[in-house]
């Protein structure tokens, strides 16, 4: 399967185990999506249970909190995350805190997918990675997949957790692995190991990082596109990296990056989202902390840059294997 | 436990999800829209209550008939030059749309957005306002720009994302800018150019200005919270704007009953606000003129907004990325009963004698060369494929107003990324 078809599984496996979750959002029901994720649904679920809304973003969070207020378990799409700001207050003021401020009594087992990132030409509103807001926010968990396999069982995780999950969807993965090498042909998820996803239920855990690569030299902290930005460019360079999946930014997992830290001495983040006040600055301030005195060199972070995406300059935007490996070299010279 | 006991004995709700009455397989069939006659509604006088107009927004104003004749009270009585010029701008838009599209499918660029069968609202109502006007538009308003006689290259240019495109590669293509003809730069973000067009119109009010805005928007987006503030802080203040929403029933897949048309009209939201709401046909270039013309009058009287809902029909894809024969019949845009804009005005010019089928078809030839030879020196300057807006160090600026030390750093770092790969 590809990354959308893992996704719409996901959902597939859930509406058919558990009636209470319901889909909705804009064009997710008789069209199932601009990317297609929820293709199919609404023919098999029924227009209660997978419908389009209106364009409002507010309103589809809103009445996504109402409906899990109510017992539902919905799956709320924000067609790009470009466009979660209209929501925002809704998830941020609302989502996050209902459990806090009601001692307990409500809950929110809402989940909120968006397609993000860049590397699709999608100019400076089709491109963001506005993950760092969201993990700013406590009572959200945040999670980014980078395959197949991973996106079906974080999503089904997602989706029975209890509290409110963004969940973010590297787009520009959505139909193959991307390197960040742009030049090279793209290959299809078929050729890709975290293809094979069965069609039936499992999960991923949340708060659960993957090491893909095993290595002695540097660990690298990536995640959604990155991950395979970082692997090549590891193999690449010919340095014996240790790459680190995150798969979820909140709660991140700390042993996992603490223990491959203190055994490579170096450390590398990288991500797509600017650099500034970005996921990139918390990885770094969390590795200090608890490995500063395993560290033979500072931690460096390699981003988008603090401007927006811009059109036609978009891959000497993206981090790709330049950037990293130039990061890379860096760390291990000091 | 005695309440649950009780509450299982009465009915289910349901949850009602509205429904277009056709899909892919279906016979098209438009006969339940109601579509008053040509020269049906009244034309009030611009200082009426508007509660005492409340019928306007549930109606639909229209100038041109089945004939093409202009009847009734908002008949514009443009002479033949403003119709005939209005007839070539939105020749043009449609000659330039096709050519832009096809550009995108030869892969010079990454997207593309065509207006088709909505030309009339743009164009007409252009010509209905002042130059020194603000327009704050969506991204299928590009008839503006040809009403105001922006240059095509620059049009091209920013479509391409090469070396001259006045926006310096940064913006998707469609999403043009320029302060100078009045035409705002448009957001991929939905809706949010809603309210701004009030400010501007607040500013304009506050310094004892004369000029007006206007801001468009489309049925879908009409849902977004922006919408509400925007037409909540037109009312109040008495803004000297008009509120244009282009209902071409469809956003995206959704079509127009999702955004709330099963239940009233889009210009009925006017009534809510208590300032006054049009429903005007619009693919009547007359009535978009006429009822545009109206609302700018009494925004510059001081009366305040006007919401005005023109109906249209979206007769092609989105965008370059949809295929619409997934979601409607096919033909819909064709069997759309209100007709084509550009043939409907052509029948009214040729009814006056001022037009006829050789001149039309001469200037269709004309527009066409015109478009070539323009996009011919615009990919002189590069197109996204093979030569796009390149210089590096570009990117960095106008993110402030003075490049900070961080991304006079991040600029070093580009640049020596750029020199590492070749
Ligand atoms: C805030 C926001 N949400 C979602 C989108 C994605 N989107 C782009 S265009 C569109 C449909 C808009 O439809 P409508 O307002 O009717 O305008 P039309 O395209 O028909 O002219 C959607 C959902 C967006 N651009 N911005």
């Amino acid at each position: 399967m590809n990354m959308i078809e893992a996704i719409n599984s996901a959902h597939d496996v859930m509406m058919e185990r558990d009636p209470n979750t319901v889909v909705l959002g804009e064009d997710v029901g008789y069209f199932g999506g601009v990317f297609r994720a929820t293709a199919n649904l609404q023919k098999k679920y029924g227009k209660s249970r997978v419908f389009d809304t209106p364009i409002a973003e507010g309103g589809i969070v809103g009445t996504a909190i109402g409906m899990a207020t109510y017992g539902l378990r919905p799956v709320a799409e924000i067609q790009f995350a470009d466009y979660i700001y209209p929501g925002f207050d809704q998830i941020v003021s609302e989502a996050a805190r209902i459990r806090y401020r009601t001692a307990g009594e409500w809950t929110v087992p809402l989940t909120i997918r968006t397609p993000y990132g860049g590397g699709i030409f999608g100019g400076q509103t089709h491109s963001q990675s506005p993950e760092a807001l969201f993990a700013h926010v406590a009572g959200l968990k945040v999670v980014v997949p980078s395959n197949p396999y991973d996106a079906k069982g974080l999503l089904i995780a997602s989706i029975e957790d209890n509290d409110p999950v963004v969940f973010f969807e590297p787009k520009r993965i959505y139909n193959g692995p991307f390197d960040g090498f742009y030049e090279r042909p793209v290959t299809p998820w078929a050729k890709h190991p975290k293809a094979e996803v069965p069609e039936d239920y499992y999960t991923v855990p949340l708060g659960k990082a993957e090491v893909v690569r095993e290595g002695e030299a540097v660990t690298i902290l990536a995640y959604g596109t990155m991950v395979h930005v970082a692997l090549a460019t590891a193999e690449a360079e010919g340095i014996d990296a240790e790459v680190i999946d995150l798969r979820t930014i909140v709660p991140v997992d700390i042993d996992t990056i603490e223990a491959s830290v203190k055994k490579t001495g170096r450390c590398v983040v990288v991500h797509e989202a600017t650099r500034t006040a970005g996921f990139g600055a918390e990885l770094s301030a969390l590795v200090q902390e608890r490995c500063f005195y395993h560290l033979e060199a500072p931690v460096q972070r390699v981003t988008g840059f603090d401007t927006p995406y811009p059109h036609s300059l978009e891959w000497a935007y993206f981090p790709g294997p330049v950037r990293l490996g130039q990061a890379l070299k860096k760390t291990l010279e000091d | 436990m005695n309440r649950d006991k009780e509450r299982r004995n009465r009915p289910a709700l349901a949850l009602h999800v509205p429904e277009p009455d056709a899909r892919p397989g279906d016979e098209i069939d438009f006969s339940h829209i109601p579509i008053p006659a040509a020269g049906a509604a009244p034309r009030p006088d611009v200082s009426a209550r508007p509660d005492a107009i409340r019928d306007l927004a549930y109606g639909l104003v229209r100038v041109l008939d089945e004939e093409g004749r202009a009847v009734g009270p908002w008949d514009p009585r443009l002479d033949a030059d403003t119709l005939r010029r209005m007839l070539r701008d939105m020749m043009m838009v449609r000659v330039y749309d096709d050519r832009m599209y096809r550009a995108q499918r030869q892969g010079k660029t990454s997207f593309y957005m065509k207006s088709t069968g909505e030309e009339a609202i743009a164009v007409a109502g252009t010509h209905a306002l002042d130059r020194e006007d603000m327009t704050f538009p969506t991204y299928r308003q590009q008839g503006i720009l040809v009403a105001r006689d922006y240059p095509l290259i620059d049009m091209m240019c920013q479509v391409y994302s090469n070396r001259g495109d006045p926006l310096k590669g940064r913006q998707l293509p469609i999403m043009y800018s320029t302060k100078e003809y009045g035409f705002f730069s448009i957001s991929g973000n939905l809706g949010t150019q809603y309210p701004q067009a009030v400010g501007w119109a607040m500013g304009s009010a506050i310094k004892g200005d004369s000029r007006i805005a206007v801001g468009y928007i489309g049925d879908g987006a009409t849902a977004e919270g922006d919408f509400h503030n925007a037409v909540t802080f037109a009312g109040v203040y008495r803004a000297p704007v008009i509120l244009n929403i282009v209902n071409n029933q469809w956003a995206i897949s959704t079509f127009s009953g999702i955004a709330g048309a099963e239940l009233t009209t889009f210009a009925a939201r006017a009534v809510g606000y208590g300032i006054p709401g049009l429903r005007v046909d619009g693919n009547d270039a007359l009535a978009v003129y006429a009822a545009t013309r109206w609302a700018a009058d009494r925004a510059r009287s001081n009366l305040g907004p006007t919401l005005i809902e023109f109906f249209t029909y979206r007769v092609e894809g989105h965008s370059t990325s949809d295929d619409p024969s997934a979601y409607r019949p096919q033909g819909a845009g064709k069997a759309w009963p209100l007709g084509d804009p550009i043939e409907r005005l052509k029948q009214h010019l040729i009814g006056l004698g001022e037009w006829d089928e050789e001149r039309h078809a001469a200037q269709h030839e004309e527009l066409n060369a015109e478009v070539r030879a323009a996009q011919k020196e615009a990919e002189k300057l590069g197109t996204l494929q093979s030569d796009p807006w390149s210089d590096i160090g570009s990117m960095f600026e106008d993110v402030y107003e003075d490049v900070p030390w961080h991304l006079a750093e991040q600029r070093d770092q580009a640049l020596a990324e750029k020199e590492a790969k070749r």
